[in-house]
Protein backbone atom coordinates (compact mmCIF):
# COMPACT_ATOMS: atom_id res chain seq x y z
CA UNK A 1 0.00 0.00 0.00
CA UNK A 2 2.86 2.37 0.80
CA UNK A 3 4.01 3.23 -2.71
CA UNK A 4 0.43 4.07 -3.69
CA UNK A 5 0.00 6.36 -0.73
CA UNK A 6 3.28 8.06 -1.62
CA UNK A 7 2.20 8.60 -5.21
CA UNK A 8 -1.12 10.00 -4.06
CA UNK A 9 0.39 12.47 -1.63
CA UNK A 10 3.11 13.58 -4.07
CA UNK A 11 0.60 14.22 -6.85
CA UNK A 12 -1.73 15.97 -4.46
CA UNK A 13 0.96 18.31 -3.14
CA UNK A 14 2.16 19.08 -6.64
CA UNK A 15 -1.30 19.91 -7.94
CA UNK A 16 -2.09 22.11 -4.96
CA UNK A 17 0.62 24.49 -6.15
CA UNK A 18 -1.50 25.83 -9.00
CA UNK A 19 -3.31 28.40 -6.93
CA UNK A 20 -3.36 31.32 -9.37
CA UNK A 21 -4.97 29.13 -11.99
CA UNK A 22 -7.47 28.04 -9.38
CA UNK A 23 -8.56 31.63 -8.73
CA UNK A 24 -9.05 32.27 -12.43
CA UNK A 25 -11.05 29.05 -12.57
CA UNK A 26 -13.17 30.08 -9.62
CA UNK A 27 -13.95 33.46 -11.15
CA UNK A 28 -14.90 31.80 -14.44
CA UNK A 29 -17.14 29.27 -12.76
CA UNK A 30 -18.85 31.92 -10.65
CA UNK A 31 -19.61 33.87 -13.80
CA UNK A 32 -20.95 30.75 -15.44
CA UNK A 33 -23.13 30.05 -12.46
CA UNK A 34 -24.43 33.59 -12.60
CA UNK A 35 -25.51 33.22 -16.24
CA UNK A 36 -27.16 29.91 -15.51
CA UNK A 37 -29.02 31.11 -12.44
CA UNK A 38 -30.35 34.08 -14.39
CA UNK A 39 -31.51 31.84 -17.23
CA UNK A 40 -33.24 29.46 -14.82
CA UNK A 41 -34.87 32.36 -13.01
CA UNK A 42 -36.27 33.49 -16.34
CA UNK A 43 -37.55 29.97 -17.05
CA UNK A 44 -39.21 29.67 -13.67
CA UNK A 45 -40.88 33.04 -14.15
CA UNK A 46 -42.29 31.87 -17.48
CA UNK A 47 -44.47 29.12 -16.07
CA UNK A 48 -46.82 28.77 -13.14
CA UNK A 49 -47.02 25.00 -13.35
CA UNK A 50 -45.51 23.14 -10.38
CA UNK A 51 -42.04 21.81 -11.16
CA UNK A 52 -40.16 18.79 -9.80
CA UNK A 53 -37.70 21.17 -8.15
CA UNK A 54 -38.30 24.67 -6.78
CA UNK A 55 -36.31 27.62 -8.12
CA UNK A 56 -34.22 27.92 -4.96
CA UNK A 57 -33.46 24.19 -5.08
CA UNK A 58 -32.40 24.53 -8.70
CA UNK A 59 -30.16 27.48 -7.89
CA UNK A 60 -28.47 25.53 -5.11
CA UNK A 61 -28.06 22.60 -7.49
CA UNK A 62 -26.40 24.89 -10.07
CA UNK A 63 -23.94 26.33 -7.56
CA UNK A 64 -23.01 22.87 -6.32
CA UNK A 65 -22.41 21.93 -9.94
CA UNK A 66 -20.09 24.89 -10.42
CA UNK A 67 -18.19 24.26 -7.19
CA UNK A 68 -17.69 20.56 -7.91
CA UNK A 69 -17.33 20.87 -11.68
CA UNK A 70 -13.84 19.39 -11.62
CA UNK A 71 -15.17 15.99 -10.55
CA UNK A 72 -17.29 15.72 -13.67
CA UNK A 73 -15.42 17.70 -16.25
CA UNK A 74 -11.76 16.81 -15.89
CA UNK A 75 -10.58 14.32 -18.45
CA UNK A 76 -7.28 12.52 -18.24
CA UNK A 77 -4.31 14.46 -16.94
CA UNK A 78 -2.24 15.64 -19.91
CA UNK A 79 0.91 14.20 -18.34
CA UNK A 80 -0.66 10.75 -18.26
CA UNK A 81 -1.81 11.16 -21.84
CA UNK A 82 1.73 12.04 -22.86
CA UNK A 83 3.27 9.06 -21.11
CA UNK A 84 1.09 6.77 -23.18
CA UNK A 85 1.78 8.60 -26.41
CA UNK A 86 5.51 8.97 -25.88
CA UNK A 87 5.97 5.45 -24.58
CA UNK A 88 7.27 6.66 -21.22
CA UNK A 89 4.63 4.37 -19.76
CA UNK A 90 7.31 1.71 -20.13
CA UNK A 91 8.99 3.14 -17.03
CA UNK A 92 5.80 2.70 -15.07
CA UNK A 93 5.60 -0.88 -16.27
CA UNK A 94 9.10 -1.55 -14.92
CA UNK A 95 8.08 -0.50 -11.44
CA UNK A 96 6.81 -3.12 -9.02
CA UNK A 97 3.36 -1.56 -8.83
CA UNK A 98 0.03 -2.27 -10.45
CA UNK A 99 -0.37 0.09 -13.42
CA UNK A 100 -4.14 0.30 -13.15
CA UNK A 101 -3.92 1.40 -9.52
CA UNK A 102 -1.22 3.97 -10.26
CA UNK A 103 -3.32 5.49 -13.02
CA UNK A 104 -6.40 5.45 -10.81
CA UNK A 105 -4.53 7.24 -8.06
CA UNK A 106 -3.24 9.87 -10.46
CA UNK A 107 -6.71 10.47 -11.86
CA UNK A 108 -8.09 10.59 -8.35
CA UNK A 109 -5.45 13.06 -7.14
CA UNK A 110 -6.02 15.23 -10.21
CA UNK A 111 -9.72 15.51 -9.44
CA UNK A 112 -9.32 15.63 -5.68
CA UNK A 113 -6.73 18.41 -5.65
CA UNK A 114 -8.54 20.53 -8.22
CA UNK A 115 -11.83 20.16 -6.38
CA UNK A 116 -10.19 20.85 -3.02
CA UNK A 117 -8.75 24.11 -4.34
CA UNK A 118 -11.89 25.34 -6.00
CA UNK A 119 -14.88 24.05 -4.10
CA UNK A 120 -14.38 25.81 -0.76
CA UNK A 121 -14.20 29.44 -1.87
CA UNK A 122 -17.01 28.92 -4.36
CA UNK A 123 -19.35 27.34 -1.85
CA UNK A 124 -18.68 30.12 0.67
CA UNK A 125 -19.20 32.91 -1.87
CA UNK A 126 -22.29 31.29 -3.33
CA UNK A 127 -23.77 30.66 0.11
CA UNK A 128 -23.15 34.26 1.25
CA UNK A 129 -24.16 36.19 -1.84
CA UNK A 130 -25.58 34.07 -4.60
CA UNK A 131 -28.45 32.05 -3.22
CA UNK A 132 -26.86 28.70 -2.39
CA UNK A 133 -28.94 27.17 0.41
CA UNK A 134 -27.25 25.10 3.09
CA UNK A 135 -28.40 21.50 3.56
CA UNK A 136 -31.57 21.23 5.65
CA UNK A 137 -29.93 19.00 8.28
CA UNK A 138 -26.49 17.76 9.37
CA UNK A 139 -27.59 14.32 8.20
CA UNK A 140 -28.16 15.68 4.69
CA UNK A 141 -24.69 17.21 4.71
CA UNK A 142 -23.15 13.94 5.83
CA UNK A 143 -25.05 12.02 3.16
CA UNK A 144 -23.85 14.52 0.55
CA UNK A 145 -20.27 14.15 1.76
CA UNK A 146 -20.31 10.37 1.50
CA UNK A 147 -21.90 10.40 -1.94
CA UNK A 148 -19.41 13.02 -3.15
CA UNK A 149 -16.44 10.91 -2.10
CA UNK A 150 -17.98 8.04 -4.01
CA UNK A 151 -18.56 10.36 -6.98
CA UNK A 152 -14.85 11.21 -6.98
CA UNK A 153 -13.99 7.51 -7.14
CA UNK A 154 -16.55 6.85 -9.84
CA UNK A 155 -15.27 9.75 -11.96
CA UNK A 156 -11.69 8.58 -11.57
CA UNK A 157 -12.62 5.05 -12.61
CA UNK A 158 -14.30 6.50 -15.70
CA UNK A 159 -11.17 8.52 -16.46
CA UNK A 160 -9.16 5.33 -16.07
CA UNK A 161 -11.36 3.67 -18.64
CA UNK A 162 -10.53 6.51 -21.03
CA UNK A 163 -6.84 6.19 -20.16
CA UNK A 164 -6.97 2.50 -21.05
CA UNK A 165 -8.51 3.41 -24.40
CA UNK A 166 -5.49 5.61 -25.11
CA UNK A 167 -3.45 2.44 -25.53
CA UNK A 168 -5.45 1.61 -28.65
CA UNK A 169 -5.19 4.87 -30.59
CA UNK A 170 -2.92 7.81 -31.24
CA UNK A 171 -6.00 9.98 -31.60
CA UNK A 172 -6.11 10.29 -27.83
CA UNK A 173 -7.35 13.86 -27.64
CA UNK A 174 -10.52 12.94 -29.47
CA UNK A 175 -11.22 9.94 -27.28
CA UNK A 176 -10.75 11.93 -24.11
CA UNK A 177 -12.89 14.76 -25.35
CA UNK A 178 -15.73 12.47 -26.33
CA UNK A 179 -15.30 10.74 -23.01
CA UNK A 180 -15.84 13.95 -21.09
CA UNK A 181 -18.91 14.94 -23.09
CA UNK A 182 -21.00 12.08 -21.72
CA UNK A 183 -20.59 12.80 -18.01
CA UNK A 184 -21.01 16.49 -18.65
CA UNK A 185 -24.30 15.99 -20.49
CA UNK A 186 -25.70 13.25 -18.29
CA UNK A 187 -24.60 14.13 -14.77
CA UNK A 188 -26.88 17.11 -14.28
CA UNK A 189 -24.32 19.84 -14.92
CA UNK A 190 -25.99 21.09 -18.11
CA UNK A 191 -29.51 20.63 -16.84
CA UNK A 192 -30.58 19.28 -13.45
CA UNK A 193 -31.75 15.74 -14.17
CA UNK A 194 -35.11 16.11 -12.37
CA UNK A 195 -35.99 18.86 -14.87
CA UNK A 196 -35.59 16.61 -17.89
CA UNK A 197 -38.85 15.65 -19.64
CA UNK A 198 -40.75 13.03 -17.65
CA UNK A 199 -40.29 10.26 -20.20
CA UNK A 200 -36.50 10.64 -19.89
CA UNK A 201 -36.48 10.22 -16.14
CA UNK A 202 -36.31 6.43 -16.18
CA UNK A 203 -33.18 6.43 -18.31
CA UNK A 204 -31.64 9.48 -16.65
CA UNK A 205 -31.82 7.89 -13.22
CA UNK A 206 -30.11 4.66 -14.19
CA UNK A 207 -27.15 5.80 -16.21
CA UNK A 208 -23.85 5.90 -14.27
CA UNK A 209 -23.19 9.62 -14.58
CA UNK A 210 -26.15 10.50 -12.37
CA UNK A 211 -23.88 9.30 -9.57
CA UNK A 212 -21.29 11.99 -10.34
CA UNK A 213 -23.37 15.05 -9.55
CA UNK A 214 -27.12 14.65 -9.58
CA UNK A 215 -27.51 12.18 -6.71
CA UNK A 216 -25.07 13.87 -4.28
CA UNK A 217 -26.57 17.27 -5.07
CA UNK A 218 -30.10 16.06 -4.41
CA UNK A 219 -28.95 14.73 -1.06
CA UNK A 220 -27.61 18.21 -0.21
CA UNK A 221 -30.78 20.08 -1.12
CA UNK A 222 -33.01 17.50 0.54
CA UNK A 223 -34.68 16.45 -2.70
CA UNK A 224 -33.62 12.96 -1.61
CA UNK A 225 -33.94 12.22 2.12
CA UNK A 226 -30.66 11.51 3.98
CA UNK A 227 -31.89 7.94 4.48
CA UNK A 228 -31.60 7.41 0.71
CA UNK A 229 -27.84 7.66 0.96
CA UNK A 230 -27.54 3.88 1.30
CA UNK A 231 -29.24 3.34 -2.03
CA UNK A 232 -27.19 6.07 -3.67
CA UNK A 233 -23.93 4.55 -2.45
CA UNK A 234 -24.94 1.10 -3.67
CA UNK A 235 -25.85 2.55 -7.05
CA UNK A 236 -22.52 4.35 -7.29
CA UNK A 237 -20.59 1.32 -6.09
CA UNK A 238 -22.22 -0.93 -8.65
CA UNK A 239 -21.18 1.33 -11.51
CA UNK A 240 -17.77 1.82 -9.94
CA UNK A 241 -17.27 -1.93 -9.96
CA UNK A 242 -18.35 -2.07 -13.59
CA UNK A 243 -15.95 0.70 -14.63
CA UNK A 244 -13.06 -0.85 -12.73
CA UNK A 245 -13.57 -4.29 -14.22
CA UNK A 246 -13.95 -2.96 -17.74
CA UNK A 247 -10.99 -0.62 -17.27
CA UNK A 248 -8.76 -3.43 -16.06
CA UNK A 249 -9.83 -5.64 -18.93
CA UNK A 250 -9.13 -2.92 -21.50
CA UNK A 251 -5.80 -2.03 -19.92
CA UNK A 252 -4.69 -5.65 -19.94
CA UNK A 253 -5.68 -5.94 -23.60
CA UNK A 254 -3.92 -2.69 -24.41
CA UNK A 255 -0.73 -3.73 -22.66
CA UNK A 256 -0.68 -7.03 -24.52
CA UNK A 257 -0.49 -5.20 -27.82
CA UNK A 258 1.71 -2.38 -26.55
CA UNK A 259 4.97 -1.93 -28.38
CA UNK A 260 7.45 0.54 -26.96
CA UNK A 261 10.24 1.49 -29.29
CA UNK A 262 13.58 2.08 -27.65
CA UNK A 263 15.63 5.16 -28.22
CA UNK B 1 10.99 26.01 -61.13
CA UNK B 2 10.71 27.34 -57.65
CA UNK B 3 9.83 30.95 -57.32
CA UNK B 4 12.02 32.46 -54.67
CA UNK B 5 10.39 35.82 -54.49
CA UNK B 6 9.09 36.37 -50.98
CA UNK B 7 5.38 35.97 -50.58
CA UNK B 8 3.40 38.73 -49.07
CA UNK B 9 0.01 39.57 -47.72
CA UNK B 10 -2.88 37.33 -48.63
CA UNK B 11 -0.84 34.90 -50.67
CA UNK B 12 1.35 34.22 -47.68
CA UNK B 13 -1.72 33.88 -45.49
CA UNK B 14 -3.28 31.27 -47.77
CA UNK B 15 0.03 29.44 -47.88
CA UNK B 16 0.01 29.32 -44.08
CA UNK B 17 -3.59 28.11 -44.06
CA UNK B 18 -2.78 25.39 -46.56
CA UNK B 19 0.10 24.18 -44.43
CA UNK B 20 -2.02 24.19 -41.32
CA UNK B 21 -4.82 22.20 -42.97
CA UNK B 22 -2.42 19.66 -44.37
CA UNK B 23 -0.78 19.27 -40.98
CA UNK B 24 -4.12 18.69 -39.26
CA UNK B 25 -5.25 16.20 -41.86
CA UNK B 26 -2.27 14.03 -41.04
CA UNK B 27 -4.26 12.94 -38.00
CA UNK B 28 -7.57 12.59 -39.76
CA UNK B 29 -9.14 10.31 -37.16
CA UNK B 30 -8.27 12.69 -34.38
CA UNK B 31 -9.64 15.72 -36.20
CA UNK B 32 -12.89 13.94 -36.98
CA UNK B 33 -13.30 12.73 -33.39
CA UNK B 34 -12.53 16.18 -32.02
CA UNK B 35 -14.99 17.85 -34.37
CA UNK B 36 -17.66 15.27 -33.55
CA UNK B 37 -16.98 15.78 -29.85
CA UNK B 38 -17.35 19.50 -30.33
CA UNK B 39 -20.58 18.98 -32.24
CA UNK B 40 -21.95 16.76 -29.48
CA UNK B 41 -20.99 19.13 -26.66
CA UNK B 42 -22.61 22.10 -28.28
CA UNK B 43 -25.47 19.97 -29.57
CA UNK B 44 -26.05 18.65 -26.06
CA UNK B 45 -26.29 22.21 -24.86
CA UNK B 46 -29.06 22.90 -27.30
CA UNK B 47 -30.84 19.70 -26.31
CA UNK B 48 -30.84 21.07 -22.77
CA UNK B 49 -32.43 24.29 -24.02
CA UNK B 50 -35.04 22.20 -25.79
CA UNK B 51 -35.71 20.12 -22.68
CA UNK B 52 -36.16 23.25 -20.57
CA UNK B 53 -38.52 24.86 -23.05
CA UNK B 54 -40.45 21.60 -23.19
CA UNK B 55 -40.90 21.79 -19.43
CA UNK B 56 -41.51 25.51 -18.98
CA UNK B 57 -43.38 26.23 -22.21
CA UNK B 58 -41.52 29.43 -23.04
CA UNK B 59 -38.61 31.53 -21.92
CA UNK B 60 -40.31 34.75 -20.94
CA UNK B 61 -42.35 34.66 -24.10
CA UNK B 62 -39.62 33.38 -26.41
CA UNK B 63 -40.21 30.13 -28.23
CA UNK B 64 -37.58 27.47 -28.91
CA UNK B 65 -37.27 28.48 -32.56
CA UNK B 66 -36.71 32.11 -31.60
CA UNK B 67 -34.07 31.19 -29.04
CA UNK B 68 -32.56 28.95 -31.72
CA UNK B 69 -31.99 31.91 -34.03
CA UNK B 70 -29.96 33.75 -31.39
CA UNK B 71 -28.22 30.53 -30.47
CA UNK B 72 -27.32 29.65 -34.06
CA UNK B 73 -26.09 33.10 -35.02
CA UNK B 74 -23.75 33.48 -32.08
CA UNK B 75 -22.45 29.91 -32.36
CA UNK B 76 -21.50 30.38 -35.99
CA UNK B 77 -19.85 33.73 -35.27
CA UNK B 78 -17.92 32.38 -32.30
CA UNK B 79 -16.75 29.21 -34.06
CA UNK B 80 -15.54 31.27 -36.99
CA UNK B 81 -13.54 33.55 -34.72
CA UNK B 82 -12.15 30.60 -32.77
CA UNK B 83 -10.96 28.85 -35.91
CA UNK B 84 -9.44 31.89 -37.59
CA UNK B 85 -7.64 33.67 -34.77
CA UNK B 86 -6.55 30.51 -32.99
CA UNK B 87 -2.95 31.71 -33.38
CA UNK B 88 -3.59 34.39 -30.79
CA UNK B 89 -4.67 31.67 -28.40
CA UNK B 90 -1.24 30.04 -28.44
CA UNK B 91 0.61 33.35 -28.40
CA UNK B 92 1.04 33.60 -24.62
CA UNK B 93 2.91 30.29 -24.75
CA UNK B 94 5.25 31.69 -27.38
CA UNK B 95 5.83 34.82 -25.33
CA UNK B 96 6.54 32.82 -22.21
CA UNK B 97 9.03 30.50 -23.89
CA UNK B 98 10.68 33.30 -25.81
CA UNK B 99 9.99 31.71 -29.18
CA UNK B 100 7.98 34.79 -30.10
CA UNK B 101 11.32 36.44 -30.93
CA UNK B 102 11.61 34.20 -33.95
CA UNK B 103 8.46 35.71 -35.42
CA UNK B 104 9.90 39.18 -34.96
CA UNK B 105 13.04 38.23 -36.87
CA UNK B 106 11.13 37.27 -40.00
CA UNK B 107 10.70 40.14 -42.44
CA UNK B 108 6.92 39.75 -42.54
CA UNK B 109 4.06 41.23 -40.58
CA UNK B 110 3.89 39.68 -37.11
CA UNK B 111 0.11 39.90 -37.05
CA UNK B 112 -0.08 37.95 -40.30
CA UNK B 113 2.22 35.26 -38.96
CA UNK B 114 0.16 34.89 -35.80
CA UNK B 115 -3.14 34.74 -37.67
CA UNK B 116 -1.63 32.24 -40.08
CA UNK B 117 -0.51 29.98 -37.28
CA UNK B 118 -3.48 27.67 -37.57
CA UNK B 119 -6.95 27.42 -39.05
CA UNK B 120 -8.50 25.01 -36.61
CA UNK B 121 -10.62 22.37 -38.27
CA UNK B 122 -12.12 20.98 -35.10
CA UNK B 123 -14.11 24.19 -34.71
CA UNK B 124 -16.23 22.92 -37.57
CA UNK B 125 -18.04 21.00 -34.83
CA UNK B 126 -19.57 24.05 -33.19
CA UNK B 127 -19.89 25.83 -36.50
CA UNK B 128 -21.93 23.13 -38.17
CA UNK B 129 -24.05 22.69 -35.06
CA UNK B 130 -24.83 26.40 -35.18
CA UNK B 131 -25.79 26.10 -38.83
CA UNK B 132 -28.11 23.15 -38.11
CA UNK B 133 -29.82 24.94 -35.23
CA UNK B 134 -30.19 28.15 -37.22
CA UNK B 135 -31.56 26.32 -40.26
CA UNK B 136 -34.08 24.40 -38.17
CA UNK B 137 -35.13 27.53 -36.30
CA UNK B 138 -35.79 29.69 -39.31
CA UNK B 139 -37.67 26.84 -40.94
CA UNK B 140 -39.83 26.42 -37.82
CA UNK B 141 -40.40 30.16 -37.54
CA UNK B 142 -41.43 30.40 -41.18
CA UNK B 143 -39.46 33.56 -41.50
CA UNK B 144 -39.96 35.26 -44.82
CA UNK B 145 -36.46 35.14 -46.30
CA UNK B 146 -36.11 38.42 -48.07
CA UNK B 147 -32.71 39.39 -49.44
CA UNK B 148 -32.49 41.95 -46.66
CA UNK B 149 -32.93 39.29 -43.97
CA UNK B 150 -30.28 37.00 -45.44
CA UNK B 151 -27.84 39.88 -45.69
CA UNK B 152 -28.64 40.96 -42.15
CA UNK B 153 -27.98 37.44 -40.84
CA UNK B 154 -24.65 37.32 -42.68
CA UNK B 155 -23.74 40.78 -41.46
CA UNK B 156 -24.61 39.78 -37.90
CA UNK B 157 -22.34 36.75 -38.10
CA UNK B 158 -19.52 38.89 -39.50
CA UNK B 159 -19.97 41.46 -36.74
CA UNK B 160 -20.02 38.71 -34.13
CA UNK B 161 -16.94 36.98 -35.52
CA UNK B 162 -15.14 40.35 -35.44
CA UNK B 163 -16.18 41.00 -31.85
CA UNK B 164 -14.99 37.62 -30.62
CA UNK B 165 -11.79 37.90 -32.66
CA UNK B 166 -11.22 41.27 -31.04
CA UNK B 167 -11.61 39.70 -27.60
CA UNK B 168 -9.16 36.90 -28.42
CA UNK B 169 -6.66 39.42 -29.79
CA UNK B 170 -6.97 41.69 -26.76
CA UNK B 171 -6.46 38.66 -24.51
CA UNK B 172 -3.29 37.77 -26.41
CA UNK B 173 -2.04 41.36 -26.35
CA UNK B 174 -2.36 41.45 -22.58
CA UNK B 175 0.15 38.63 -22.38
CA UNK B 176 2.86 41.04 -23.61
CA UNK B 177 2.65 42.56 -20.15
CA UNK B 178 1.73 39.56 -18.05
CA UNK B 179 3.58 36.78 -19.96
CA UNK B 180 0.70 34.55 -18.86
CA UNK B 181 -2.61 33.71 -20.42
CA UNK B 182 -5.23 35.79 -18.72
CA UNK B 183 -7.82 33.09 -18.34
CA UNK B 184 -10.11 35.58 -16.75
CA UNK B 185 -10.84 36.95 -20.22
CA UNK B 186 -12.47 33.60 -20.98
CA UNK B 187 -15.39 35.01 -19.05
CA UNK B 188 -15.94 37.42 -21.92
CA UNK B 189 -15.26 35.00 -24.79
CA UNK B 190 -16.71 31.67 -23.72
CA UNK B 191 -18.97 33.40 -21.23
CA UNK B 192 -20.08 35.78 -23.97
CA UNK B 193 -21.12 33.05 -26.35
CA UNK B 194 -22.95 31.27 -23.53
CA UNK B 195 -24.73 34.51 -22.64
CA UNK B 196 -25.77 35.40 -26.17
CA UNK B 197 -27.28 31.98 -26.80
CA UNK B 198 -30.37 33.32 -25.10
CA UNK B 199 -32.10 36.59 -25.95
CA UNK B 200 -30.37 39.15 -23.76
CA UNK B 201 -33.69 40.42 -22.44
CA UNK B 202 -33.83 37.48 -19.99
CA UNK B 203 -30.88 38.77 -17.96
CA UNK B 204 -30.74 41.33 -15.20
CA UNK B 205 -30.31 45.00 -16.21
CA UNK B 206 -26.71 45.49 -14.98
CA UNK B 207 -25.65 42.37 -16.85
CA UNK B 208 -27.34 43.53 -20.04
CA UNK B 209 -25.76 46.96 -19.72
CA UNK B 210 -22.33 45.40 -19.42
CA UNK B 211 -22.79 43.30 -22.55
CA UNK B 212 -24.14 46.26 -24.48
CA UNK B 213 -21.87 49.14 -23.58
CA UNK B 214 -18.61 47.58 -22.34
CA UNK B 215 -18.49 44.53 -24.59
CA UNK B 216 -20.99 45.22 -27.38
CA UNK B 217 -22.28 41.67 -27.50
CA UNK B 218 -25.90 42.78 -27.76
CA UNK B 219 -25.06 44.67 -30.95
CA UNK B 220 -23.97 41.50 -32.73
CA UNK B 221 -26.68 39.20 -31.44
CA UNK B 222 -29.72 40.57 -29.67
CA UNK B 223 -30.42 43.74 -31.65
CA UNK B 224 -30.06 42.34 -35.16
CA UNK B 225 -31.64 39.10 -33.95
CA UNK B 226 -34.79 41.01 -33.07
CA UNK B 227 -35.08 42.18 -36.64
CA UNK B 228 -34.35 38.70 -38.01
CA UNK B 229 -36.98 36.84 -36.00
CA UNK B 230 -39.39 39.66 -36.78
CA UNK B 231 -40.33 40.58 -33.24
CA UNK B 232 -42.06 43.88 -32.73
CA UNK B 233 -39.53 46.30 -31.28
CA UNK B 234 -39.27 49.96 -30.29
CA UNK B 235 -36.02 50.82 -32.03
CA UNK B 236 -36.01 51.66 -35.75
CA UNK B 237 -35.05 48.61 -37.83
CA UNK B 238 -32.27 50.57 -39.50
CA UNK B 239 -30.61 51.07 -36.14
CA UNK B 240 -30.88 47.38 -35.29
CA UNK B 241 -29.41 46.51 -38.67
CA UNK B 242 -26.37 48.77 -38.28
CA UNK B 243 -25.65 47.56 -34.75
CA UNK B 244 -23.24 44.74 -35.81
CA UNK B 245 -20.83 47.46 -36.95
CA UNK B 246 -19.93 47.70 -33.27
CA UNK B 247 -18.16 44.35 -33.66
CA UNK B 248 -15.95 45.75 -36.39
CA UNK B 249 -15.14 48.81 -34.29
CA UNK B 250 -14.29 46.57 -31.38
CA UNK B 251 -11.94 44.54 -33.55
CA UNK B 252 -10.30 47.76 -34.77
CA UNK B 253 -9.73 48.93 -31.21
CA UNK B 254 -8.30 45.52 -30.26
CA UNK B 255 -5.87 45.64 -33.16
CA UNK B 256 -4.67 49.08 -32.06
CA UNK B 257 -4.20 47.72 -28.56
CA UNK B 258 -2.33 44.72 -30.01
CA UNK B 259 0.02 47.05 -31.87
CA UNK B 260 0.61 49.03 -28.75
CA UNK B 261 1.45 45.81 -26.95
CA UNK B 262 3.82 44.73 -29.70
CA UNK B 263 5.79 47.92 -29.28
CA UNK B 264 6.10 47.24 -25.58
CA UNK B 265 7.16 43.64 -25.98
CA UNK B 266 10.28 42.67 -24.10
CA UNK B 267 11.56 39.17 -24.62
CA UNK B 268 11.69 36.85 -21.63
CA UNK B 269 15.15 36.03 -22.93
CA UNK B 270 14.82 32.30 -22.46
Amino acid sequence: MRPYRAIASARFRLLLQYRAAAWAGIATQLFWGLIRTMVFEAFYRSSRAPQPMSLSETITYIWLGQALLAIVMLGVESEVRDTVRSGAVAYDLCRPVDLYSVLLIRNLAYRGATTALRAGPQLVLAACFLGLRLPPSPAALLAFGLATVMALLLASAWANLLTALLFFTVAGDGVVRLGTVLPWLLSGIVIPLPLLPDWWQAVAGWQPFAGLADLPFRLWIGHLPPAAVGQVLVFQAAWLLGFVLLGRLLLARGLRRLVVLGG
Amino acid sequence: MADWRPLSGWRLYWRYVGQSLRAQLQYRGSVVLLAVGHFLITGGEFLAVWALLDRFGSLRGWSLAEVGVFYGLVSIAFATAEAVVRGFDVLPGLVKSGSFDRLLLRPRSVTLQVIGHELQLLRLGRWSQGVVVLAWSVAALQVDWTVGRVLLALWTVIGGACLFSGLFIAQAALSFWTTETLELINILTYGGVETAQFPLSVYRPWFRAFFTFVVPLACVSYFPGLAIVGRPHDAPTALLATAPAAGLLFLGASLLFWRHGLRHYTSTGS
